[in-house]
């Protein structure tokens, strides 16, 4: 079954950076109420302000977790503006599988969280600007 | 046990095929299928007598009108109604619901009333209550469940005061398929002074029901999760409330007389069927109900309940299943569960992979998977067309996600 490639299923057995971050940063919640998928990314930047580490924790379906860990580890040298900037088809060509409509936010809910997170980040620099 | 074979023959959609595999549908407590005898009869209303109803002279409109109240004779009889004046057309049950907010709600709960519902409630029979309590400053009050997935009867008992005013309970759980005893229900709250209100929603399609018996004041259903049309749902009230009810939407066909700057109502039914109804829909609707009555609702219940334990056994064999179900004498023809290495929506893809539908997800019962301490399910919903090979395809496909993820 395509959906549930080797890759798709060896990140939601063994999740990249599925880890707490200490002092981190930049931090998200999101979830789809509707399924119970849950996210939380959180991140640190180096002194360029570049995303240096990265963790996630979640609960949901293969495809949401996937995803979101898949995604951490292209997040790492970005920055929040970046982040914020990234498209969908990014993450649909990062799993290499066809999405139907049902799941759709189950494979975007990762990308969003990190936006989330990196939006605040974004804003409480221009508050600080001020 | 009812002829399957002769059964799905009847159902068109029961006959594609996806990689060579035919459609099963598990997914009857969303929605159910249409008999040829029911999407016949749509193309037939619209070929030979579209017209609207309650308006013209000319020979098609009374054909209408005549086929649209044949339907409303025949839906009394199925739930036992008194009078047709009783039986109000609306969209949905959702909507039946909201009309008894909107109106006998509106004129009744002050501050200070109680409205009780369970934990069982679909989110079409909690959220309109919710929106008038707060609204009204009425206390609302939750049954809780007992750890068998039935009613904490004792604890209703217990919520009942002098301030309660509405019961508004379901018949049958959508999520863990609970029969709930609503003739005691409405006993005990009408020792109270209390209206009630049964969502039939998801009963109606899988046993008798019965007003008269039952005695409830109001009670809402669909026609599409019984073979029906979507877009038809059914209010049940007592004449004697109707009566007393206002209007719920106002414009055409629910009026008597109208002048410039005001108008006097119709009498129920009329006087909740504002505007141009689904006239195909319920006219179809009628041929759902006499295919249920050829089957007969008894033969339905007990072919669903040898599915539903023949579904139980099989999937409780799996470690890694868990069922939500009550005692099998409170069980209808719902089978929720979850897998522990499986999350809800990747069961459903790995059964859609076989073509095979259920749901997967919530069932628009947040609250009680809030109880149940799960985020989301996996839902089989059997109706009178599932057999036996349809629960042993659901096997296999359940062995599939076991072997993709454990």
């Amino acid at each position: 079954m395509d959906l549930y490639s080797e890759i798709i299923l060896d990140h939601f057995k063994n999740p990249k950076n599925k880890r707490i971050i200490t002092c981190p940063d930049a931090q998200a919640n999101e979830d789809n109420p509707m399924c119970g998928d849950k996210i939380k990314i959180e991140f640190k930047l180096d002194k360029k302000g570049k995303v240096a580490e990265i963790g996630f924790d979640g609960a949901g379906c293969a495809i949401s977790q996937a995803a979101t860990s898949m995604l951490t580890e292209k997040l790492i040298g970005k920055t929040p503006e970046q982040i914020v900037k990234m498209d969908n088809d990014a993450i649909y060509k990062m799993l290499g599988i066809e999405i139907s409509p049902g799941r759709v936010k189950c494979a975007l809910l990762g990308l969003s969280t990190a936006k989330a997170a990196a939006k605040k980040l974004i804003n409480t620099h221009k508050t600080h600007a001020k | 046990m009812i002829n399957t074979t002769q059964i799905k023959k009847d159902f068109p959609i029961l006959k594609t095929k996806k990689d060579g595999k035919p459609l099963v549908f598990l997914d009857n407590g969303a929605t159910t299928q249409k008999p040829k005898q029911v999407i016949n009869a749509i193309t037939h209303f619209y070929e030979t007598c579209n017209a609207n109803v309650h308006r013209g002279i000319y020979d098609i409109s009374q054909k209408a009108t005549e086929l649209y109240d044949e339907t409303r004779e025949l839906t009394l009889k199925f739930i036992n109604a008194k009078s047709i004046n009783e039986i109000i057309f609306t969209r949905n049950a959702t909507e039946s619901i909201n009309l008894v907010a909107y109106t006998w709600g509106d004129q009744n709960i002050s501050a200070g009333d109680e409205i009780i519902v369970s934990q069982f409630e679909h989110h079409s029979n909690l959220v309109p209550w919710q929106v008038l309590a707060a609204k009204k400053k009425a206390k609302l009050k939750i049954i809780p469940i007992n750890s068998d997935y039935t009613l904490d009867f004792e604890a209703y008992k217990k919520l009942l005061t002098k301030k309660t005013k509405l019961v508004a309970i379901t018949a049958m759980s959508n999520t863990t398929g609970t029969i709930i005893p609503v003739k005691k229900i409405i006993e005990e709250a009408h020792k109270k002074n209390a209206k009630v209100l049964v969502d039939a929603a998801q009963s109606a399609a899988h046993q008798k029901t019965d007003v008269k018996k039952l005695n409830c004041d109001f009670l809402a259903f669909s026609a599409h999760k019984m073979l029906g049309p979507t877009g038809v749902g059914i209010l049940y009230a007592k004449e004697s409330l109707l009566n007393k009810m206002p209007p719920f939407l106002y414009g055409g066909d629910m009026i008597k007389t109208v002048s410039n700057q005001c108008a006097k109502f119709a009498e129920p039914s009329q006087k909740y069927e504002a505007g141009s109804p689904n006239v195909a829909g319920v006219v179809a609707f009628a041929e759902a109900i006499k295919y249920l009555n050829k089957v007969g609702l008894k033969n339905i219940e007990k072919h669903e309940k040898e599915l539903l334990k023949y579904a139980i056994e099989k999937f409780s064999k799996y470690p890694e299943v868990k069922i939500f179900a009550p005692p099998l004498a409170h069980a209808s023809s719902i089978l929720t569960f979850t897998l522990s290495c499986t999350h809800p929506h990747d069961i459903a893809e790995i059964f859609n992979s076989e073509n095979i539908a259920i749901r997967a997800g919530q069932h628009c019962t947040e609250p009680l998977h809030n109880t149940l301490k799960i985020p989301a399910s996996a839902r089989i919903s059997f109706y009178l067309y599932n057999t036996k090979q349809d629960v042993d395809r659901a096997e296999k496909a359940l062995k599939k996600c076991l072997t993709i993820f454990a």
